[in-house]
């Protein structure tokens, strides 16, 4: 029992570095990794490369935020996994998008719900979005010797801010460097072309359904232009994961109206032809 | 040459029960109550930031009365228990039973260790989960200051003068109450302890309930005007 616990804070990562040192997850890979080259696929002959997640996005839209990503993990040329999920909801409030190496990226969107919910509960009130936004800053920061040796973590991390009414969105380097988008953005292999993809198809103070439209035609245009991104699966029916952020929480779109959005989306770029 | 005054281990117990038994009597009482739809825990509190009633995990809730100071520490014991085992195993592996264990092991070793002990009665409540096997029942647990520990079915109260309280639920308590009639009961319970208030308003009360049928966290704290509305005739 933690009866005579150093630790008084209301921090679950910082509890975990006093009290359960063994139990982070970024305690012993750099040095691992280090010695095997594994995360950059340069590994011993025969070594598979570590999946990776990859193309995410977030946009602002006039009720909050969106955030949605492909469903595909790939090591190096091939397919790791099909339904992987990118999007997680971190707390009643906010959303973390993820790419890079899965594994840290996976184990980074779960400490963050425990850390924001662990906040929470010590303290009785939740953190303000700005908070919850830097925290995660600090926890990228932590795993920066890992990004070095390859197992990069760069989410989108998205939220509705009650305090100011608005959806909010913010980006990371490596270094924890965040940086608050005013419109959307787009990371991982196929983010760029996501992007470009926005550029043309954002307006402030779209409604849900354009929103979401934008966001599903982003990641069609990622999926057509880099092969590490993964269409929408008709054939197994796997949809990208798209959550939306109000003042009333968030909501996971449901697959059917997902493929609803893709079908209206084919039958306009074949009329467009 | 001085002798070290002697206390007999029974008279050192004895003076170290009636000493927390004396601080928890001044506390005001709480009532846990199964409902058709979860866990009601319910508190005669007037304060609205100084919470009796909290949030431990996903189906977990924690209540105490006693010294604030002690039970509230306690709680907050009982969130990084709950955390770290949730992140290193499973979130179903965060169950009332192991918490409830924990605390009694450490609230006991300070009885017997510590000259003073902790001045604290308290609660761990679980809901079930008719999602998981085996999960499906609710389960509350007291543990007294000495780490005495019991188990519950279908209400626990605990706090100072807690015969008048019992005898009324005992009397007057039916499973599956809807929560609105489990509300009136419980507050109708608390009017009865001797050092509260004889009419309790929304204002005066802390509800707190675990709700079965949400998804995720199932602990929810009912607000002032929830309660009101439940509460006027």
């Amino acid at each position: 029992m933690l009866v005579r616990s150093k630790y008084s804070g209301s921090s679950f990562s910082e509890l975990l570095e006093v009290e359960f040192p063994h139990l982070r997850f970024e305690s012993r890979l750099p040095q691992a990794l280090a010695s095997t080259g594994l995360a950059t696929g340069q590994g011993p002959a025969g070594a598979p490369p570590i999946p990776h997640g990859t193309t995410v996005l977030a946009l602002k839209y006039s009720g909050g935020v969106i955030a949605a990503g492909d469903r595909l993990a790939t090591e190096g040329y091939r397919v790791a996994s099909r339904d992987v999920q990118k999007v997680y909801t971190t707390d009643a409030h906010s959303l973390i998008a993820i790419a890079g190496a899965a594994g840290p990226c996976i184990e980074m969107a779960k400490l963050l719900r425990i850390e924001l919910e662990h906040y929470e509960k010590i303290e009785g009130d939740s953190l303000e979005l700005e908070g919850k936004a830097n925290k995660l800053s600090q926890m990228i920061r932590a795993n920066l010797p890992a990004a070095m040796q390859g197992l990069v973590v760069v989410p989108i991390f998205a939220g509705y801010d009650p305090r100011r009414r608005v959806g909010r969105l913010w980006k990371y380097d490596v270094t924890g460097g965040r940086y608050e988008e005013a419109e959307f953005e787009a990371t991982g292999s196929g983010g760029l072309y996501a992007r470009e993809s926005l550029k043309k198809s954002w307006r402030p103070g779209a409604s849900r359904e354009e929103a979401l439209r934008m966001a599903i035609g982003a990641l069609m245009d990622a999926a057509d232009e880099d092969r590490g991104t993964g269409g929408i699966d008709v054939q197994r029916g796997i949809y990208p994961t798209v959550s939306v952020c109000s003042a009333s929480g968030i909501e996971e779109v449901a697959p059917t109206e997902i493929a609803e959005i893709h079908r209206q989306l084919l039958d306009q770029r074949r009329g467009a032809a | 040459m001085s002798l070290p005054f002697y206390v007999s281990p029974e008279q050192l117990m004895q003076d170290k029960a009636e000493y927390a038994r004396k601080g928890i009597a001044r506390g005001k009482s709480i009532v846990t109550l199964e409902y058709a739809g979860g866990v009601l825990l319910l508190a005669e509190n007037p304060s609205t930031s100084l919470s009796k009633i909290g949030e431990i995990y996903d189906r977990l809730a924690f209540a105490g009365v006693g010294k604030f100071s002690e039970f509230d520490q306690l709680r907050k014991i009982g969130v990084r228990y709950a955390d770290v085992k949730g992140y290193s195993y499973s979130r179903e592996d965060v169950r009332a039973k192991s918490l409830a264990n924990a605390y009694s092991q450490a609230i006991g070793e300070v009885f017997t260790r510590e000259m003073k002990p902790l001045e604290v009665e308290i609660v761990v409540a679980e809901v079930g989960d008719d999602r998981l096997a085996g999960h499906e029942n609710n389960a509350i647990y007291r543990v007294s200051y000495d780490g005495s520990i019991s188990d519950h079915q279908g209400y626990c109260v605990i706090g100072g003068t807690v015969e008048s309280l019992q005898a009324y639920l005992q009397a007057n308590y039916r499973s599956s109450l809807p929560l609105g009639d489990a509300i009136k009961l419980g507050v109708a319970a608390l009017e009865r302890a001797s050092n509260g208030e004889p009419k309790l308003g929304a204002q005066n009360l802390e509800a707190c309930v675990l709700e079965r049928q949400r998804p995720g966290r199932k602990f929810r704290r009912l607000s002032a005007d929830e309660l009101r509305g439940i509460l006027s005739p």
